[in-house]
């Protein structure tokens, strides 16, 4: 919907006040408030005095600093590096022409990334070079990268009618042909899934399984309201049987059990097997999430639809489900959520994804000799990077959920 | 069809319908001129509702025979899609879609039902929000709206499909006083237009004025159907008179 409806935003003035009496009112506005507060206050400092002695003085972080390809990338060759680069300057020209055409929480998002790429680039710079070069300095492609999302900035803004069609069609590409780029192409250069680690395999995981239950969900979700009672009763069933069971079983099965009952010469990709497993966990849940928002809506929308001659599909694809969808999308966010952070199951299935390749930081036997060992910069780390995705996700979500309350 | 004359725009013969073990409409017959409008009134669980909704199918009956301009009302979908592009129906609680703007409410039936172009559809759509009144609303979201306003909307958006039937399931009733009259204008003016019109409704002011005929239901039943003025002044059942002394 590209009407907008711009209505002047009035705000009702906020008195201004002091900062002294801030503090009076908001922390110190009686004994009680007061002795509270200050024994918040003791404990905060403590544990924010205590990290920074953390952070300043240890060792431990040398780990990290010497691993962040392994952290990034899992055993990605170094050769090959461009190519997740390439991917990733892609996704921020994208991410850029998208801000510079639909403005609002595109533009923050691609603001944003770049951003956090000229930041990153800095420090790359600042920091000593890598003891194995790679083909384009690092430092280079996260400037490249910022410029590059700066500039579809700068050009969607300018041909934002012309744009609009190549930007959907190459946010709906990026996904396979990235696919296509880092698996290569065949014979010497392709590079195995089993290469594929860190916070790349973490993100393949999460976004293979979102794409991939999303509409597998909302067929599970129609057809549990189908009339029909076979398929009623399929989607039942596997909606049922699924969300019995903790994703965990599900990735044994599918990386123990599956070969057990296919041909001996087929073969699955171990990620494939982790992707299916997401995918199908994933799918039951959503099924039950948009089951909830399709039921939710008032027997009314169907009925005037119905009156205006509208068929059963029409009605599915323009009424009720963008109102499903709608009204459950905080769920469904914080469902992918949960789901970008389950993807750490596969760690027991023997993949390195960004919680593997913490756990084979801190278990290199260089870091022996350092006191108390490396595991708390490792994880403190791994840790800050999910934050910063899951954050990033539910900041979006909130902003397009006030968004979608225009006109309610 | 051996007996209808081909000024009936509507024919019910005894139409009998229930919810489970509930009979909510009992051997209902009634036939319908073309440019009639034709005012449903009764009690509270009467089966105003139920028998106006089986028009279009949005309640199923089960024994009886419905025709609407000429087509039986069957199981045949293609029937029922047939009916339904010749009748158009107003709700009681708007049942505007909250997701779409005021225009996109009102082209979707024509854009999707009638294959019509975007070009077409929104010059009628516009042209006919220009009637009732709200053409400066077009690009606004049906919650930014006061429930008249919908109501306008919900009833352009039914004249958006040309039909040749109008069915209203008390349209003023969901309204604050103040608004009622702006809908009541918008119908009389439908009315006086010459479109067959079925509208349950309470606003006996309303009736007296243009309707050309008044059926009163009771425990879903068609107790009595008269002129407006024959009805309000003389009517011949108990059950009326007790109902109008309730109402007027
Ligand atoms: N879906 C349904 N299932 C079961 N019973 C129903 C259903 N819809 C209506 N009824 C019953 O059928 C009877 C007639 O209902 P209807 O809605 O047609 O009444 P009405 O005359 O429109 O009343 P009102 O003035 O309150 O709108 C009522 O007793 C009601 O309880
Ligand atoms: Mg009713």
């Amino acid at each position: 919907m590209a009407t907008d409806i711009s209505q002047p935003r009035t705000r009702a003035p906020r008195p201004s006040i002091g900062v002294v009496e801030w503090l009076r009112q908001n922390l110190f506005s009686n004994w009680w408030n007061s002795l509270i507060s200050i024994v918040l206050l003791i404990i905060i400092s403590q544990v924010l005095w205590g990290l920074f002695r953390w952070i300043i003085g240890s060792e431990g972080w040398i780990a990290v600093a010497s691993n962040v390809r392994l952290i990034l990338l899992g055993r990605y060759p170094s050769a090959e590096v461009w190519r997740p680069q390439l991917i990733v300057a892609m996704a921020s020209l994208l991410l850029g022409l998208s801000g510079g055409i639909w403005r609002g929480i595109p533009l923050s998002l691609a603001a944003g990334f770049s951003g956090i790429m000229l930041l990153l680039g800095f420090v790359s710079f600042a920091m000593p070079a890598s003891e194995t070069p790679l083909p384009i300095s690092t430092t280079l492609f996260l400037f490249g990268t910022a410029a590059l999302g700066a500039a579809g900035i700068a050009a969607a803004w300018r041909l934002r009618d012309m744009l609009r069609w190549p930007v959907v069609a190459g946010w709906l590409l990026l996904y396979p042909v990235a696919i296509l780029i880092l698996h290569g192409s065949g014979g010497d250069t392709t590079i195995g899934t089993n290469l594929w680690g860190g916070l790349l395999l973490t993100l393949l995981l999460s976004v293979s399984g979102i794409v991939l239950s999303f509409p597998l969900g909302i067929l599970l979700a129609l057809g549990r309201r189908s009339k029909l009672p076979v398929i009623k009763w399929f989607c039942v069933g596997y909606i049922e049987l699924i969300r019995g069971v903790p994703l965990v079983t599900l990735l044994f099965m599918a990386s123990l059990m599956l070969p057990l009952f296919l041909p001996a010469e087929v073969r699955i990709d171990a990620v494939v097997r982790a992707i299916v497993a997401v995918t199908l966990f994933s799918a039951a849940y959503l099924a039950e999430n948009v089951r909830g928002g399709l039921q939710s809506l008032p027997r009314g929308q169907t009925e005037a639809a119905q009156a205006l001659g509208l068929n059963p599909v029409q009605i599915t694809l323009l009424i009720t489900l963008p109102q499903a969808l709608r009204a459950v999308l905080p769920v469904l966010v914080g469902q992918f959520i949960a789901l970008f952070k389950d993807t750490s199951l596969v760690v027991i299935i023997g993949l390195t994804d960004l919680l593997g390749a913490a756990q084979a930081i801190y278990t290199q036997p260089q870091w022996l000799g350092i006191p108390g060992g490396v595991w708390r910069e490792t994880f403190f780390v791994v840790a800050g990077i999910y934050w910063v995705f899951t954050f990033t996700m539910s900041r979006t979500a909130r902003k397009i959920e006030s968004n979608l309350n225009v006109g309610r | 069809m051996s007996n209808q004359t081909t000024d009936d725009i509507i024919v019910c013969e005894g139409v009998n319908k229930w919810f489970g073990e509930f009979q909510a409409l009992k051997d209902v017959s009634i036939r319908v001129k073309k440019g009639e409008v034709v005012v449903i009134c009764g009690p509270s669980g009467s089966g105003k509702s139920t028998f106006i909704r089986t028009i279009n199918r949005l309640e199923e009956h089960q024994e009886g025979r419905i025709f609407v301009d000429g087509i039986e009302m069957t199981n045949d979908i293609r029937n029922i899609d047939m009916i339904r592009r010749e009748v158009g129906m107003v709700f009681q609680q708007f049942n505007l879609f909250p997701h779409l703007t005021v225009l996109q409410n009102v082209t979707l039936a024509p854009l999707w039902v009638r294959k019509k172009t975007r070009k077409e559809s929104e010059a009628k759509a516009m042209e006919l929000l220009n009637r009732v009144g709200i053409v400066e609303q077009a690009l606004k979201y049906p919650g930014q709206l006061s429930g008249g306003q919908q109501q306008r909307v919900a009833i352009a958006r039914a004249l958006a499909m040309e039909p040749r039937i109008m069915l209203f399931d008390e349209p003023t009733s969901a309204l604050d006083p103040e608004m009622v009259k702006e809908v009541l204008d918008v119908m009389k003016t439908l009315a006086r237009g010459g479109i067959t019109m079925l509208c349950v409704t309470h606003e006996m002011g309303f009736a007296r004025e243009v309707a050309d005929r008044v059926v009163f239901m009771d425990h879903g039943m068609i107790v009595e159907e008269n002129t407006p003025d024959t009805f309000f002044t003389n009517p011949r059942h108990e059950r009326t008179k007790l109902f109008l002394s309730q109402i007027l």
